[in-house]
């Protein structure tokens, strides 16, 4: 198959830790080969904050936890051809959703917020103020995953998705092939 | 010694104390406290000499204990999609406006409690309801103000002035006015058989005789799953043991299905009579009928029939002057949990146990009752082995098809003008059922309740038999102005409510199916979350541990499969690729309030310029 371009890939961390991206970072010196097959657009790798052309592939790291996560999130949908949710905060919510056990509260939001800023014993808050800066992006009622707030092609568990399986995956993607991922690469126990 | 004290210590005493007996000890102890509160559980594990979280476990699981007060008079309205479709909610408005309090309360005064329960084997005479073991049917929002002005007045549901039914219902130790709706009896079950032609027979035989002509007659069980009777019995019968059990499963709780209860109003003699054909089958000395705890006004009855029995040699010892042949029975009674129906549930509900499904195998009838063999069979395949005995195989073979001998009872309800029970041969379709029942327009069948399957309109020429279409007895009949989505997710939500909880599969799975049948009704589903009903739903019965798991995901299943339009209408796929069901607007709503300030992204006034993410329209 001739190349017609390098693929395009963006990327995002978004309620997630960057253990995805530093993740895929752990290619080592499959990178310098990743680079000849692909550009980056829009990632955190090459700082650039918005897309500038149309990319194949998205992955996104993280679930959505806050209004700005779920604008990239759909930014990315309507960007990328083929979107990947990797890890397990992007499949299955991770360890932000814990917050979602808070359910059977009148109040979940603020009672979550109380823990995290006010009530818990291992706190430093001198001026017991809960951060509401403008600058910080409002929280969502509760944590959503990708596949909750938008279409998505693939999902790629582990947390993180070790180096060797986020490269097969790329590499299938790349070449319009299915993923071939042994029972080592996606075993979690 | 305070009266608590005294209730339960007789409760206890009662049942000498038995572990096993925890079941009558508990509902003796709801019935007079009215509740089941820590105090009374403490008290009966001293009695009982075993662990309080024994007792506790037990008490939390079956629905009709409470530990919270219900009321002298607990009212419990039945909740099934029959009910609500026939008016159940302008009723539930009623009793709600004439006591003052809301559904799932108590009245201050202790006096009523209002409650949901799912279905009560009265589809056929719905909206009806249980004040405490007492039916009513065919309400009506005036007839609710009589029933509550006159539990004022005298307090005894018992004496609630209603109108007797026909047959035994109207026995004194009946007196309900229930109506047994006998729409067509066939050959085999409904007719005036001889008494105990059967049992005379069977005591002219030895035991292999017996078995030998219940394989040939191909009886197979009438309670769904259709195993056949001969096969069980023989297994039970070669299982080397001290001691065999026969146990009759009266839990009748598949929704939709009621033939059970007609049987024991008006057949009971018969039942028992193949109960003890059984037990000289395979060599069983004491027999148990698991009454669902609806049906506790039966009990009286029962325990008649069963002592007269006992007067006339038909039960006890040497039973017919046949020396070494003794039997008797005791009555069970449940207390409002579907899962008890399934055979392994109900024996651990005889134990004294959560009403959780054993591990199979070993199967009951090689392991079941303590660890004896026990066969579990439907109230309506013991009449039928009574009746096969009297006539022969040959005979009983001459009804229905190759693979299902025999007529089947049916229990037809819904939107139809003569619901009721049919007596008809296996084999018959469900257009013949339907012309029978007087079905008026109707669009979907829902063949052997929730567990079953719905059928549309393409399919009412398919045979109800082991072959094609099994049932245990229900046929729901829905015309075309009801919603099938409706259907479905109320019975999603039957089985979650239902489920025991020991398998993830039925306990966790349930939910989400049920969650995602809501987000379809709602019009937010995309295409993906019908691949995700079906895929789930495959998985779910594919790995759970019993009957009721591996059955329950049907609703969801068949109605994908049989009703794809009504689906295909509600899910639109967005050209975006954004999720319809998600809102961003009610997801920030909360944060809002909290933060007492606008969303920079999505607060289209908050700051015009800069917003390139304004919600497409839906």
């Amino acid at each position: 198959m001739a190349e017609q371009h390098k693929k395009r890939i963006a990327t995002a961390s978004l309620a997630g830790c960057f253990g995805c991206h530093m993740s895929l970072l752990d290619i080592d010196e499959r990178i310098l080969d990743l680079i000849e097959l692909v550009e980056f657009d829009r990632s955190p790798l090459n700082d650039l904050k918005r897309f500038t052309r149309r990319c194949d592939i998205g992955l996104i790291e993280g679930g959505c936890c806050n209004e700005e996560n779920v604008h990239t999130l759909r930014d990315f949908r309507s960007n990328c051809d083929v979107l990947v949710a990797i890890g397990q905060c992007a499949v299955m919510g991770g360890l932000p959703v814990m917050r979602n056990a808070i359910m059977h509260s009148d109040d979940p939001l603020k009672e979550c917020f109380d823990e995290a800023y006010i009530d818990s014993p291992y706190l430093y808050n001198p001026s017991h103020q809960i951060p509401n800066d403008p600058a910080l992006p409002l929280i969502l009622d509760k944590v959503y995953t990708c596949v909750d707030v938008v279409r998505v092609d693939y999902q790629i568990p582990g947390c993180p998705p070790s180096g060797d399986t986020l490269w097969q995956t790329l590499v299938a993607l790349i070449n319009n092939r299915p993923a071939d991922l042994p029972y080592e690469l996606i075993k979690y126990d | 010694m305070d009266d608590q004290t005294r209730i339960v210590n007789q409760a206890c005493q009662r049942v000498g104390n038995d572990r096993l007996r925890l079941m009558d000890i508990l509902l003796d102890v709801q019935r007079e406290l009215r509740c089941i509160d820590h105090r009374s559980i403490a008290q009966i594990a001293q009695q009982l000499n075993c662990a309080r979280i024994e007792v506790e476990e037990v008490a939390s699981f079956y629905s009709f204990f409470s530990s919270p007060r219900k009321g002298d008079i607990a009212i419990r309205l039945c909740d099934d999609i029959v009910d609500r479709f026939q008016g159940m909610p302008a009723i539930a408005r009623a009793f709600e406006q004439q006591l003052g309090i809301r559904m799932g309360e108590t009245s201050a005064d202790g006096t009523f409690s209002l409650d949901w329960t799912p279905c009560i084997g009265l589809s056929d005479q719905a909206p009806a309801a249980l004040i405490n073991d007492t039916p009513v049917t065919r309400l009506t929002p005036q007839r609710v103000v009589e029933i509550i002005a006159e539990l004022r007045h005298h307090g005894d549901p018992a004496k609630l002035n209603t109108a007797a039914g026909e047959g035994n219902n109207a026995h004194p130790q009946i007196a309900v006015e229930v109506h047994n709706q006998i729409r067509h009896r066939g050959a085999v079950l409904l007719n005036d058989a001889p008494a105990d032609a059967g049992l005379d027979v069977a005591l002219t035989l030895n035991s292999d005789a017996i078995l030998q002509r219940i394989e040939d007659s191909q009886l197979r069980g009438r309670g769904g799953a259709g195993f056949p009777t001969g096969r069980k019995w023989r297994t039970a019968a070669n299982t080397i043991a001290e001691q065999r059990y026969i146990f009759c499963n009266a839990d009748e709780g598949e929704p939709g299905t009621f033939k059970d209860r007609v049987l024991l109003t008006e057949h009971a003699e018969l039942m028992i009579e193949g109960m003890t054909i059984a037990a000289l089958a395979v060599g069983a000395a004491h027999g148990i009928i698991y009454l669902r705890g609806e049906y506790s006004y039966l009990k009286q009855h029962l325990e008649s029939v069963l002592s007269q029995r006992r007067q006339q040699h038909r039960l006890g010892c040497s039973i017919g002057g046949r020396p070494g042949f003794d039997f008797d029975i005791r009555l069970q009674l449940g207390a409002g949990a579907y899962m008890c129906g399934e055979e392994s549930a109900l024996i651990s509900s005889c134990e004294g146990q959560r009403g959780e499904p054993k591990t199979r195998p070993p199967f009951t009838a090689e392991r079941g009752y303590l660890g004896y063999p026990s066969v579990v069979d439907n109230v309506e395949t013991f009449c039928c082995a009574a009746r096969i005995l009297t006539r022969g195989a040959a005979w009983f073979r001459g009804f229905g098809t190759a693979a299902s001998a025999g007529t089947k009872l049916f229990s037809i309800c819904g939107d139809c003008d003569r619901p009721g029970i049919y007596e008809l041969p296996f084999g018959v379709t469900v257009d013949e059922l339907l012309i029978a029942a007087g079905a008026r327009d109707p669009a979907a069948v829902l063949v052997g309740g929730p567990s079953g399957e719905l059928i549309s309109q393409t399919a009412f020429e398919r045979r109800i038999c082991f072959e094609d279409l099994s049932t245990a007895g229900a046929v729901v009949v829905f015309n075309d102005r009801r919603n099938i989505l409706e259907i479905v997710e109320y019975y999603m939500a039957f089985f979650v409510e239902e489920s025991c909880g020991y398998c993830t599969p039925c306990r966790v799975g349930n939910v989400f199916l049920h969650e995602r049948i809501s987000k379809v009704r709602q019009g937010l589903a995309s295409p993906q979350d019908l691949a995700y009903l079906q895929e789930l739903g495959d998985t779910i019965a594919k790995t759970s541990r019993c009957g009721l798991g591996q059955t329950s995901p049907n609703p969801i299943l068949s109605s994908l499969q049989n009703f794809p339009l009504v689906y295909s209408a509600l899910v639109k796929e967005r050209d975006d690729g954004w999720q319809a069901g998600f809102d961003i607007q009610r997801a920030l709503e909360e944060s809002r309030r909290l933060a007492k300030r606008r969303s920079f992204i999505y607060d289209p006034s908050y700051s015009d310029s800069t917003n390139s993410d304004k919600e497409a329209p839906a």
